[in-house]
């Protein structure tokens, strides 16, 4: 198979077969949770579960003294791959373009060599994180190989992104199709691993703010 | 990195200069140094050596002209100036449409091209002959 | 007929002067990036190059290739060296000489066996062979035939060299490259729809005094296809600043700004027009304000769209989100009722919560 053949698969049938285990599988496990279902509170309502709730998704957003004195470094160089990650992804003139033809949706991009720049942080916070992981003795003990996998699937586009932007390592269209593959890795296994949480997160502050509304207390 | 001349159609309001009429000034200096060192001559291809809009007519401006300006005309008129600095002449070949098919700095007594070839001398010599009989 | 002229002898004969010669020598020396210094190597190799006999195919093609070469303003001496190579066989020029066409082919085949270079252009369809066929004789015997003795075959234009617009979706005519059917000779593909007239003469005079040059994975030489249009285009500063025209005739356009947005194939389309450009140094589609269509590559015709961005995905996305859906909703609902079914079970067993429950991770 030549490289261009190659690009074109991954464009192609392989993209779309992608997007087909990344929608079913992260149908399949919300409906999975949601199917659970929730334990009746007989109790009287005293305050807005709703509202508690859509609160506490905002308010987990932005922990605590403590809880930040705790894990400093998680918690702050997590918020700049995270924020790093989005920004390369999404206000990336290319990707744009990607939305744009699955949604209908577009937004202005940043200039490029903003998202160069973001895209260099990104992968430096990801090996820091890394680093921290494997130095951190709790960590180190409790990390299995899915935590592994789940950081090389993330790095690996950002990585694989920058390298076809600029063209270096193998011949410029590999090098895009590899960039494509990655995602593609992604999205089959995202479902599958702890990266649900991009979904979970909502479900999961939801519950517990909607819990303590309902009790009409603060969360 | 090279880029390709923005051409006026294009509109490029944003200019890329290359700053390469410096160097080449420069490598015109060395190569004089070097003609007059050791006797080799020096070719330079100015189509080879990307050029803003703009730069080619600086340095063409810089190198001026000299004392002589020849034409030749074999499958299309060349032109070979001598610039103001002898010894660095201005090569332009031309083909029968007109179009410039090459141009470059040479650096010597005189242009290669401007030079008698046998194979000519000989052909026109049978003629001659044939035309006195 | 005599092959025993060189390329040097013919040329005096036709009143070439030597000086000519040389500005010719210069000028193919800068088409193919060669610094100066080249020039009397090239002069000496293509004074003794001997006229290849030359026959030219043409199949299943638009004939764009065979007119963006015959397209001469005036005689060039890239003209004159064609016309003095290629005079055997091109059947699309000969086609008013008929069967006496089919015969000078015959006997340039016999007398020059093993030597003579098969230019082509055109597909060669294989679903029927009816489907293309020269004074009777289908296009993939004919290949097939003339192929055996050739020294080299020179794939002219994308068609020739990789199916091109009939191998497009959905190929109804089986067409294929010239490659795909023969297998023993040395290929020199020659790309583009149509290439540029100067690299398709460029290309040939490099093989008459050099003989095959160095070629890439896809078999096209170097020397033009070595570089993609994106790593020589003049709009990479704007591309490489994220000023890209959105529409063809926004102000970004009117700028000159990059056209990535409006489909550019430039940075995974490998030739010369970046720097050669055509029409003899004119323009190329990208200067002129159009995306590079990508058509010296393999399948660009099936590449996604002209006008759509290289970033963009070309399957149908909402299809395979609907299937997802489809498909994750009914696999969700039956995994919930399963679990549901299996919970009451527990309840009803009175069975406790135990470690394992609660690590699934860890399960073996």
């Amino acid at each position: 198979m030549t490289e261009i053949e190659f690009l074109l698969w991954v464009r192609g049938p392989a993209f779309e077969g992608a997007t087909v285990i990344f929608v079913l599988g992260v149908a399949f496990r919300l409906l999975e949770i949601l199917m659970l279902g929730r334990k009746a509170n007989l109790a009287e309502a005293r305050g807005s579960a709703m509202l508690g709730g859509l609160r506490t998704i905002a308010t987990r957003s932005f922990p605590d003294a403590t809880t930040h004195k705790r894990s400093a470094f998680t918690h702050t160089v997590g918020y700049i791959f995270h924020i790093g990650f989005f920004v390369t992804l999404l206000l990336f003139a290319p990707h744009i373009l990607v939305v744009e033809k699955a949604f209908g949706v577009s937004w202005p991009a940043l200039p490029t060599p903003v998202v160069d720049a973001t895209a260099v942080v990104t992968m430096i916070a990801l090996i820091a994180v890394l680093w921290h992981r494997l130095k951190d003795p709790v960590l180190r003990f409790l990390s299995n190989f899915q935590d592994y996998f789940a950081w090389f699937l993330t790095i690996l586009p950002v990585f694989t992104g920058y390298i076809a932007f600029h063209r270096v390592g193998m011949s410029p269209p590999t090098l895009i199709a590899i960039h494509i593959l990655s995602i593609e890795l992604l999205m089959v296994v995202f479902p599958f691993t702890k990266l649900m949480h991009a979904f979970t997160l909502f479900m999961a502050r939801w519950y517990n703010g909607a819990i303590a509304g309902y009790k009409g207390v603060n969360s | 990195m090279h880029y390709t001349n923005p051409t006026a159609c294009s509109g490029a309001s944003e200019d890329v200069l290359t700053h390469n009429v410096l160097p080449l000034l420069h490598e015109i200096r060395h190569a004089l140094g070097k003609w007059l060192e050791s006797g080799d001559p020096t070719v330079i291809d100015l189509r080879a050596i990307p050029m803003a809009p703009g730069e080619e007519d600086e340095l063409l401006a810089r190198l001026g002209s000299g004392e002589i300006h020849a034409r030749l005309s074999a499958l299309g008129d060349s032109e070979i100036v001598e610039t103001a600095y002898p010894g660095a002449w201005l090569v332009t070949h031309r083909n029968t449409a007109g179009e410039i098919i090459g141009k470059y700095i040479e650096v010597c007594d005189i242009p290669q091209i401007l030079k008698a070839p046998q194979e000519d001398v000989r052909a026109g010599l049978q003629r001659l002959q044939t035309q006195l009989g | 007929m005599a092959r025993d002229k060189t390329l040097g002898e013919v040329l005096r004969e036709r009143g070439i002067s030597r000086r000519g010669f040389l500005k010719f020598c210069a000028a193919t020396a800068s088409l193919m990036a060669l610094p100066p210094s080249t020039v009397p190597a090239i002069a000496a190799a293509l004074e003794k190059a001997r006229r290849p006999s030359v026959i030219w195919l043409s199949f299943q093609e638009c004939t764009g290739c065979t007119e963006s070469l015959t397209r001469a303003h005036s005689t060039t001496i890239e003209q004159l060296i064609f016309d003095t190579i290629s005079l055997d066989y091109h059947h699309t020029l000969q086609a008013a000489s008929g069967t006496g066409a089919e015969d000078a082919r015959e006997s340039a085949m016999q007398e020059n066996w093993g030597e003579y270079l098969l230019v082509v252009d055109g597909s060669i369809p294989t679903a029927n062979p009816g489907y293309s066929t020269i004074a009777g004789i289908s296009n993939v015997d004919m290949l097939r035939e003339t192929a055996a003795g050739a020294a080299a075959i020179v794939s002219v234009g994308s068609c020739a060299a990789f199916g091109g617009i009939p191998q497009a979706k959905p190929n109804p005519t089986g067409a294929v490259s010239v490659s795909e059917l023969i297998t023993d000779k040395p290929i020199i593909n020659v790309p583009g729809c149509p290439p540029i007239p100067v690299v398709i003469t460029g290309v040939l005079t490099q093989f008459l005094a050099f003989g095959l040059p160095e070629l890439d994975h896809l078999s096209r030489p170097m020397a033009f296809y070595g570089t993609s249009i994106h790593d020589r285009c003049y709009r990479r500063p704007f591309y490489d600043r994220g000023q890209f025209a959105e529409t063809f005739d926004d102000e970004g356009a009117k700028k000159g700004w990059c056209l990535y947005k409006l489909g550019c194939k430039g940075p995974t389309t490998y030739n010369a027009c970046a720097t050669t450009k055509w029409n003899e140094g004119t323009s190329f589609p990208i200067e002129s304000g159009h995306p590079c269509l990508g058509c010296s590559e393999p399948d660009f015709w099936d590449a996604g769209g002209f006008y759509q961005a290289l970033s963009i995905p070309t399957g149908d996305l909402p299809r395979a989100a609907a299937y997802g859906v489809g498909g994750g909703l009914l696999a969700g609902a039956a995994m919930g009722a399963l679990n549901r079914v299996r919970k009451n079970r527990a309840v009803q067993a009175h069975e406790k919560v135990t470690i394992d429950d609660l690590e699934k991770e860890r399960k073996p």
